[in-house]
C-alpha cells in the first residue's frame, strides 16, 4: 500500500506541546497581572510589554547565533514566559535600560549560554531579576503604595515618561512617589526594635500581607490552581514550600509574636505565592522526581524565611530559588522513585 | 509467597502507579458479531510465532496437509507444534517478510487452500485427562499466549503447582481493540471451560477472571457461563477500573492482589499464572475439541476502516483479507498498524500472513497521527516519570540515551520498561521515548553477547595457549630427562662413552665384510 507511514509507537499524536504548557501557564497569570494592574498601576502592563519585546529580541538574536530554528524556538512561547514572570517582578516603574539588562541576561546568559530551552540550571526569569536587583538596587525598590492608600496613581503618560525618561511622576520626587514595601517595612521596622504589632499598624498591611499585596496572591493562588487542573504542574512543589514557610515559621511566632511576623504574613507577603506556583515550579531548573520536588519546595521555603530574617534584601523568594536550582540536579540524582517490582 | 494473596479477590482493588486514561474507541468495532473468515488462496505461515526456539519444517513443498496438520515442530521444552491453517498444498517453504516491526524475512511455509477445509483431528480430552497427558497436548496442539507474548502455554501451566492462583486477564489494554471483549461476550462458556481445563493443567483450582469496568455486561456474562457450568466455587470475575496499561500482566496482578511481579521475574514467583481469555478459548478448542490451534479473533479496526469488526481468520491469512472482510482502507489511511495505537507496530506490506499474536489491525488516518511536529528539547516537566506505570524516571533514561551511557540506563532499570508508550504519548517535546528505550535495550543486549562473545574467543585462546604450552614443556621435560639419563650413564659408567665405545666395536666388526659406501 502507497503512502503508508512506517513508525515506532505509540501512534496516537501527543495530545499536549511546550507552546501549550507555556500558554496555559500564560493564561494562569491573567488574574495576578489583572490584580496587579488593579492595585499599582498601568505600569505592570508596560513593564510586560518592554520585557516580552525584549526577551523576544534577545531570543532571535541567540537562536540566529546559535544556528537554531528561528520559527520553532521563537513560537514556544518559553521567551514571552520568562519575560511575563521576570515583569511581575518589577516595580511598575523600572527603567527600560534596568529591565532589559535583566533581559539579557534571563535570555542570552542563563538561557542560551547553557544550551537554550530545556538546558538552562537556573531559572532565567529569577537570573534576570537578582541581576536587575544587585545592579540597581535603588530603582528596583521604587515600588509604588497600592490603591486605597496611595496619594496618587501614575496615569499611562506618567509611566510611560517614568519608564523611558525616569521622570517621577505628578512632578514629584521620586522618594516622595516610592513607597516601601510591606517586607521592606518589616525589616526597617525590626531593626530599629518596633514591634510586629506596633509595624502592622501600617496602612501598608491588610489581613495576612500587605495591602493589595495579598490579592494579588489569591489571584496567583488561583492561577495556580488552574495548573494543577490542568496538570501543568504537581501540587508537590507548591504545597511544600508553603507548608515549610508556616511549619518553620510558626515557633519562632508563638515564641515571640512581637519580633516574628506570622507564618501566613509570610505567605502572603513578596513573591512567595508567584515563586511558589510560577517560579520554583520552573520543571527545567527545578527538580522532576516527586521526591526531588517535596526537597526542592521545603528548600525553596526555608531559604526564602532565611534570606527575609537575616540576608540584605527584603524578599528572598529570588534568591532562595536559584540556590535550589544549583541543588536540583544533584537532589534528583539521589531520589530516585522505587522501580515497580523492586 | 501464595500466602500475601488476598483471601477472596475483588472484594479490594488496588493501583498501579502511573497510567493513563485513554479514550477507548471500542464500541467501533464491537457493532456486530464475530465474523469468521474462510479460508482461500494462499497463506503465508510464519515459523517465527511462539517465544523460545523455533520449530523445524515436518512438512515437504508439493506436500498435501490438512487443516490442523503438524508442520514444524521443535525439540525443545519451550517448543510448540505449528499446524497447517487449512487443508491444501504446501506451494513454498521460503524466506518471506514476517509480521515483525522490523518486517524482516524469515521461514514461512505457504499453503495453497483447497477449499475443503478438512480436519486433523487430536483426540479429545477431557477434566480426565492427567495433569502431564494435557500439558504435553498443549504443546502439541500449539497453544501459545494469544494475548501477543505468544508465551508457551505448557510451559506456564508447568510452571505452577496446586496453590497456584490462575489470572485470566480480559482487561484489553490498548485502545481500538476489542477482540477479547467480543470472545468473552459471544464465548463465554468456550473460555470458562478452558480456564477450568487450565486450572486441571495446573492442578490448581483458583481462577479469577480480571475485565475492565468500561466492558458493560461482559462480567454477568461470564458469571452465568460459571454458573451454568457448575465452577463458581473455582472461578469468579473481577471487575477492574480501564486506566491504560491494565491489560498488562503486572499492572493487572497489582490491581487485582496488590502484589508486584519482582522486577526480572515472572508471576509465578508470587504464585500467580497469567493467561489471556483469549488461550483459555483456545485451550479448550484444542484439548476438549481437539483442534490445534490455527485460528484467532482480530480486530480490524480505526477510522480509516470502512467497516470495523472482529474477524476470526486462521493463522497466516494475508492482512489483505482481513482488510477486505472490514470494507477496506479509506484514502485518508496514514498508518497500517499491528497492535494497538499505544503498542503496535506499523506495516506495508499487506500481503504478510497474520500471526498467533495478531489481536489487532488498525488503521489510523491523519486525523489522529498527523501532529508529526518536530522533536523540541525535553524541559524536564515530569509528566513521563507521573504517568510511567513502573514508577521508572523516563527523562533520566532519555538523558542516558542520548549520551550513551547503557550502563546508567541499565542501572535506572532500562530492563522494567515493559514500553507501553505512555512517556511518549505525554510528553510535550514530542520525543519519542520509546524508541530511545528499544535502542538502549537492543544495544546492551548486543553488547552483552559482545561481552560474551569475548569472553568465549578469550577462553579459547587462553586454552590454546595453555595447550601449546603444556605441550612444549612436555617436550622439553621428555628432552631434559633423555639428556639426564644420558649423563647420568648406565650402570656401567659413562653412557656416552659406553655407546662410543659400542659403535667402535660394531665398526671394526663389520669393516673387513663391507666397504664404506662413496658419498
Amino acid at each position: 500500500m502507497k503512502g503508508l507511514e512506517s513508525a515506532g509507537s505509540p501512534h496516537w499524536a501527543p495530545p499536549t506541546s511546550i507552546r501549550g504548557v507555556m500558554l496555559h501557564v500564560l493564561l494562569a497569570l491573567i488574574p495576578g497581572v489583572l490584580a496587579h494592574w488593579y492595585f499599582f498601576g498601568i505600569g505592570i502592563l508596560i513593564q510586560i510589554i518592554l520585557a516580552v519585546s525584549f526577551a523576544l529580541l534577545f531570543e532571535a538574536a541567540a537562536l540566529k547565533l546559535r544556528g537554531r530554528d528561528m520559527r520553532l524556538f521563537l513560537t514556544d512561547l518559553s521567551a514571552p514566559l520568562t519575560a511575563v514572570l521576570f515583569a511581575l517582578c518589577l516595580p511598575p516603574l523600572l527603567p527600560w535600560w534596568a529591565s532589559m539588562t535583566g533581559m539579557f541576561f534571563a535570555i542570552v546568559v542563563a538561557k542560551h549560554l547553557y544550551g537554550g530551552l530545556g538546558h538552562n540550571p537556573f531559572n532565567p526569569a529569577m537570573v534576570g531579576y537578582a541581576v536587575v536587583l544587585i545592579s540597581f538596587p535603588v530603582h528596583a525598590t521604587h515600588w509604588l503604595a497600592p490603591a486605597g492608600i496611595a496619594m496618587y496613581t501614575p496615569d499611562f503618560q506618567d509611566v510611560i515618561r517614568a519608564i523611558l525618561f525616569q521622570i517621577p511622576p505628578g512632578g514629584m520626587t521620586w522618594d516622595a512617589i516610592s513607597e516601601a514595601t510591606p517586607l521592606d517595612v518589616i525589616r526597617t521596622g525590626a531593626s530599629q526594635g518596633i514591634m510586629i504589632p506596633e509595624i502592622r499598624g501600617d496602612a501598608i498591611f491588610g489581613d495576612f500581607g500587605g495591602r493589595g499585596w495579598e490579592w494579588i496572591a489569591n489571584c496567583y493562588a488561583l492561577g495556580g490552581l488552574f495548573l494543577l487542573w490542568r496538570k501543568v504542574i504537581t501540587w508537590h512543589v507548591p504545597v511544600a514550600m508553603i507548608l515549610a514557610t508556616i511549619i518553620a515559621s510558626s515557633p519562632f511566632w508563638l515564641a515571640n509574636p512581637d519580633v516574628h511576623p506570622a507564618p501566613l504574613e509570610h505567605v502572603f507577603t513578596g513573591g512567595l505565592i508567584l515563586g511558589a506556583f510560577f517560579i520554583a515550579t520552573d520543571p527545567v531548573s527545578g527538580c522532576t522526581t516527586r521526591r526531588g520536588k517535596w526537597i526542592f519546595g521545603i528548600g525553596v521555603g526555608l531559604l526564602t524565611l532565611v534570606i527575609r530574617r537575616w540576608g540584605s534584601f527584603p524578599d528572598g523568594v529570588a534568591f532562595a530559588v536559584l540556590l535550589m536550582n544549583m541543588a536540583a540536579p544533584f537532589i534528583d540524582r539521589h531520589v530516585n522513585p522505587r522501580t515497580f517490582g523492586k | 509467597m501464595t500466602a500475601a494473596l488476598p483471601e477472596k479477590f475483588g472484594e479490594r482493588l488496588w493501583r498501579f502507579p502511573g497510567g493513563l486514561r485513554l479514550r477507548h474507541f471500542k464500541q467501533m468495532a464491537c457493532q456486530s458479531a464475530i465474523q469468521r473468515i474462510k479460508p482461500a488462496g494462499l497463506h503465508r505461515v510464519q515459523l517465527d510465532q511462539q517465544c523460545g526456539p523455533e520449530p523445524t519444517f515436518v512438512v515437504e513443498p508439493g506436500q498435501t496437509v490438512l487443516a490442523g496438520e503438524p508442520i514444524a515442530r521443535g525439540s525443545d521444552p519451550l517448543s510448540v507444534t505449528l499446524h497447517a491453517p487449512t487443508s491444501g498444498t504446501v506451494v513454498a517453504i521460503e524466506q518471506r517478510p514476517t509480521l515483525h516491526a522490523s518486517a524482516r524475512p524469515g521461514p514461512c511455509v505457504i499453503i495453497e487452500a483447497d477449499g475443503k477445509d478438512h480436519w486433523f483431528s487430536y483426540p479429545k480430552l477431557d477434566q480426565s485427562a492427567s495433569r502431564q497427558v494435557l500439558l504435553e497436548a498443549l504443546a502439541e496442539r500449539g497453544v501459545v499466549g494469544l494475548g501477543g507474548a505468544l508465551f508457551p502455554s505448557h510451559a506456564k501451566l508447568g510452571g505452577g503447582d496446586q496453590d497456584s492462583v490462575l489470572i485470566l486477564n480480559g482487561a484489553e489494554c490498548e485502545p481500538y481493540i476489542a477482540c477479547d471483549e467480543m470472545l468473552m461476550r459471544e464465548r463465554p462458556e468456550q473460555i470458562v471451560r478452558g480456564a477450568e481445563l487450565m486450572l486441571k493443567a495446573l492442578g490448581s483450582s483458583r481462577c479469577v477472571i480480571g475485565i475492565e469496568d468500561t466492558m458493560g455486561g461482559v462480567r454477568r456474562t461470564l458469571m452465568d457461563a460459571v454458573k451454568r457450568l457448575g465452577l463458581k466455587a473455582l472461578i469468579s470475575v473481577v471487575k477492574v477500573p480501564t486506566i491504560y496499561p491494565e491489560g498488562g500482566e503486572r499492572q493487572l496482578i497489582k490491581v487485582l492482589t496488590g502484589l508486584e511481579v519482582p522486577s526480572g521475574g515472572l508471576p509465578i514467583d508470587l504464585g500467580l499464572i497469567c493467561h489471556n481469555v483469549a488461550t483459555a478459548a483456545a485451550t479448550h478448542e484444542a484439548l476438549a475439541n481437539g483442534a490445534a490451534c490455527i485460528s484467532r479473533v482480530s480486530t480490524v479496526t480505526g477510522p480509516a476502516i470502512e467497516k470495523p469488526g472482529n474477524f476470526e481468520a486462521r493463522i497466516g491469512t494475508p492482512l489483505q483479507r482481513l482488510i477486505s472482510a472490514a470494507g477496506g482502507m479509506k484514502s485518508d489511511v496514514s498508518r497500517l498498524v499491528i497492535g494497538g495505537p499505544m503498542m503496535g507496530f506499523t506495516v506495508k506490506d499487506t500481503s504478510t500472513g497474520i500471526t498467533k499474536a495478531a489481536n489487532c489491525v488498525l488503521a489510523l488516518d491523519w486525523e489522529e497521527t498527523r501532529r508529526k511536529q518536530p522533536q523540541m528539547p525535553c524541559i524536564r516537566c515530569g509528566r513521563c516519570e507521573d504517568v510511567c506505570p513502573a514508577s521508572l524516571q523516563p527523562q533520566k533514561l532519555y538523558f542516558f540515551a542520548r549520551e550513551e551511557n547503557y550502563e546508567r540506563m541499565q542501572a535506572d532499570d532500562l530492563f522494567d520498561c515493559i514500553e507501553c508508550g505512555a512517556c511518549a504519548y505525554v510528553c510535550p517535546s514530542h520525543i519519542p521515548l520509546v524508541d530511545y528505550y528499544r535502542h538502549g535495550k537492543a544495544e546492551i543486549k548486543h553488547r552483552r553477547e559482545e561481552a560474551i562473545r569475548a569472553t568465549r574467543s578469550r577462553q579459547r585462546f587462553e586454552a590454546r595457549e595453555r595447550r601449546i604450552a603444556a605441550k612444549e614443556q612436555a617436550r622439553q621435560q621428555r628432552l631434559e630427562s633423555r639428556k639426564k639419563k644420558l649423563n647420568a650413564g648406565g650402570p656401567d659408567g659413562d653412557a656416552v662413552a659406553a655407546a662410543v665405545a659400542r659403535a667402535k666395536e660394531r665398526k671394526a666388526a663389520t669393516k673387513p665384510a663391507t666397504k664404506e659406501p662413496e658419498q
